[in-house]
């Protein structure tokens, strides 16, 4: 009890990162199939809906856990980061508010509406992606201003979205069938190549903005046990493009491995960043420690999330078997 | 533009949009596990047809209120981020767990209740009906104990300005807390009731004589019927919880501005907080000491008690009216309309156009309370612990100018869609020209 209560800092840092990385697994599929809607007709565009329609709304929820993480248990550092990001996230909720209601509107609105809604859908997935992978760059470049500073935050932008991309096209490669499927494939294989992209640029930068980690990943013997990392990555991006050129397969019992692939490349870059913002909570400006919040309160949160978060995974679980398999029609009756 | 209130539209066009889509689906998540057992009870194909047409509505409104939530999760740090630093250590935890124990459960299971049908045994769907209706009202739960422990804040220390908690009972069940959770959860009934019968009375009106509406119908009618003197009852006790807590509000809702006996009950009047009179009133003698204090010489709190530290009067005076207003209008319909389907089993065309245009009363009664018991707690935003200015952010005046103008646009977008679209789903679900429903078989067993 007293390792937690002397590390409930910590033990919270890592709660708020595991809903990060799932946010950006699970929302960064539906917004990733969100965003190559654009390449679909009405009726592909249904059948891509459909993959996600019961998933979406607990995707989303993840964020609400992150953020409401991150202002309950270190409100220092949710008021710094908020108020530097003030306009991106505005952006960044105009985008989910419209495709949230755009996933309604585009069936139950009159018709002459349909496409416009659809237009919504894309486009507010589209936005989402590309603020917060800009929030993300802005991040890692420790929220200075400058035109280089804003270039890479807006690569990394079209990094993220990239990355959604990828991941959404192995969704839709594991849960559809035939022409679309074939399609996903090829959406999977470009994207692929684009999110290895803005991997190395987001590996490049981050050292050379930040000489701690700089130190961070090149000192001896740090650079060993870190080696693995980016090693297991490349090793990871090789295997994925082998398979994916094999696909589709008449078998489909493999379908959902480029997925899981996917999940496993977000968890590795994940894991990359992580590592180099430790301690940090803001990066250079604010430790994970001193931003925390009262601990009795934190004890309270995280009573809570052990008792709690089971049954989620549970129940989650239970929903990905029900919509097991290859996605059908959604249907209300 | 002062920023602070720039702020506050800001925060208040946000969570006003958002309250009207809790506020349908709280209540309509019951109605629909209704529908379900009703029709698991009977086997009448026309409750699973209200179901699956009052379903849609649900599945629009949830994700209304998903967006908007989530906004208005970004909001609470970026306007208000000395709210979180000051009573962070109470509000945290009610928030934590309003996600934990209420937004999973119910955004998970909505997919099952939505697309599951075929899916999933009889059971399984009606329990995923259930547990979504229990999610939505634990929603309301936890964000109604923070809200009335911002009023009548309990069960806590300041140590340097910051409040600590000492005692979760006293945080939750704080004493404003059983009055503004029952009254918000009938409001929400009723809401949803009125929603109901306007909507089904209109389909009615269209000639639409499909079973699943003059059904519905009745629902809404007996629902409101039923509900109204319920909430008129607990607005009340309400009423008098706020006089004990809040004096300064009520005498604001009351435009009372000396303390003393026999105070009249203000039917109308404009306030006039310069000369600090009524301008124009119309008053009952006694009126007010009488509901306040069940005698003609009660002595009612008056507003000059508080100078300076009470909220602005005539949005609270004209919100208390307007809302106990439409309650009554509420009262007079549903009871007639409940006793006309009593004794003739059916409502006058008159009736039905009425129910049509009361279709949205809910949403002006509970926006209209709303403000009376938010603007009634300025300037604080804590009670006795927070202003609202000592919370506020120090974001540019600009960059909140023109957030809120973004919002305010695709919030007025989203309003008028919603509703053309409600209006869309029900001439499209019945009436002349419309297809006949899928012949329907009671699946009470695994059906794939």
């Amino acid at each position: 009890m007293e390792l937690i209560s002397n590390n409930l800092p910590i033990v919270f840092a890592a709660l708020m990162a595991v809903s990060i990385l799932a946010y950006v697994i699970l929302d960064g599929y539906d917004l990733g199939v969100g965003m190559l809607m654009v390449q679909g007709d009405r009726s592909e565009r249904d059948r891509m809906i459909a993959t996600i329609g019961p998933f979406w709304d607990a995707n989303e929820t993840w964020l609400v856990l992150g953020i409401g993480l991150l202002l309950v248990a270190f409100p220092a550092a949710h008021g710094l980061i908020l108020t530097e990001l003030y306009l991106p996230v505005a952006l960044m909720l105009l985008g989910l508010t419209l495709r949230g209601v755009a996933f309604e509107f585009r069936v139950k609105a009159q018709a002459r509406y349909q496409n416009a809604w659809d237009g919504a859908f894309i486009g507010g997935s589209l936005l989402a992606a590309l603020m917060q992978g800009y929030m993300l760059g802005r991040y890692i470049m420790g929220f200075q201003t400058g035109l280089w500073q804003e270039i890479f935050a807006l690569a990394a932008g079209f990094g993220l979205a990239a990355a959604y991309t990828f991941v959404g096209s192995t969704w839709l490669i594991a849960k559809t069938e035939g022409a679309l499927q074939e399609r996903a494939v090829r959406w999977a294989r470009a994207s692929l190549i684009l999110t290895l992209a803005g991997m190395i640029a987001v590996s490049i930068a981050t050292p050379l903005v930040s000489p701690r980690i700089f130190d961070r990943w090149f000192s001896f013997p740090n650079i060993i046990g870190l080696a693995a990392i980016p090693l297991m990555t490349g090793a990871l991006f090789l295997a994925l493009w082998i398979f994916l050129r094999r696909m589709p397969r008449a078998d489909h019992s493999l379908d959902l491995v480029p997925f899981l692939g996917a999940m496993a490349l977000f968890t590795l870059g994940f894991l990359g960043l992580a590592y180099s913002f430790y301690p940090y909570i803001v990066p250079e400006r604010l430790t994970i420690r001193a931003a925390a919040s009262a601990t009795e309160s934190l004890w309270i949160i995280l009573l809570g999330a052990v008792f709690v978060l089971p049954f989620i995974a549970g129940y989650t679980a239970f929903s990905y078997y029900v919509f097991r398999g290859k996605a059908r029609e959604l249907r209300y009756d | 533009m002062d920023p602070i209130l720039l702020a506050r539209i800001q925060f208040g066009a946000n969570i006003s949009f958002h309250i009207l889509f809790p506020t349908i689906t709280i209540a309509l998540g019951w109605v629909l596990l209704f529908f379900k057992l009703r029709f698991v009870a009977t086997g009448n194909e026309a409750w699973m047809n209200a179901y699956r047409f009052w379903v849609k509505v649900f599945a629009l409104s949830f994700a209304l209120g998903v967006v908007s939530g989530i906004t208005m999760s970004f909001q609470f740090g970026t306007n208000w981020p000395g709210f979180m630093e000051r009573v962070g250590n109470i509000a945290g935890p009610l928030l934590a767990y309003e996600v934990l124990t209420a937004f999973f459960l119910e955004a998970t299971f909505l997919g099952i209740m939505l697309f599951g049908f075929r899916r999933v045994p009889g059971w399984a769907h009606t329990t995923a009906t259930f547990l979504v209706a229990f999610g939505t009202t634990m929603s309301a739960f936890w964000i109604l104990v923070l809200n009335s422990w911002m009023h009548t804040p309990a069960g806590f220390e300041l140590r340097n300005g910051v409040a600590h908690a000492t005692d979760w009972m006293a945080i939750l069940f704080n004493p404003s807390m059983p009055y503004r959770l029952g009254h918000m959860l009938l409001a929400s009934g009723l809401t949803c009731a009125f929603l109901i019968a306007g909507l089904s009375a209109w389909r009615w009106l269209r000639q639409d004589r499909s079973e699943d509406v003059r059904l519905a119908l009745r629902v809404g009618i007996w629902l409101a019927a039923a509900l109204i003197p319920a909430q008129i009852l607990v607005g009340d006790l309400h009423g008098l919880n706020t006089l004990q807590h809040q004096p300064a509000k009520v005498a604001a809702m009351e435009g009372n501005w000396e303390t003393r006996g026999n105070v009249p009950l203000v039917l109308f009047a404009v306030p006039n907080e310069r000369e600090r009179r009524n301008d124009y009133a119309i008053e009952i003698p006694n009126g007010a000491s009488l509901i306040l204090k069940h005698q003609a010489e009660g002595v009612v709190p008056g507003l000059n008690d508080f100078i300076g530290k009470h909220p602005p009067v005539a949005p609270v005076f004209y919100a208390f009216r307007i809302m106990v207003g439409t309650g009554m209008a509420m009262l007079a319909l549903s009871w007639l309309g409940a006793f006309l389907l009593w004794r003739k089993g059916e409502i006058p065309r008159l009736l039905a156009w009425g129910f049509v245009a009361m279709t949205f009363s809910g949403w002006v009664a509970t926006l209209a309370g709303w403000y009376v018991t938010e603007i009634g707690r300025q300037p604080w935003l804590v009670t006795g612990v927070l202003t609202t200015a000592q919370a506020a952010s120090s974001v540019p005046a600009g960059m909140i100018g023109m957030t809120l103008a973004l919002y305010l646009a695709i919030y007025a977008l989203l309003m008028i869609t919603y509703i053309s679209v409600l209006f869309h789903l029900a001439r499209k679900a019945g009436g002349a020209g419309a297809a006949p429903p899928p012949a329907y078989a009671p699946r009470l067993q695994a059906a794939e």
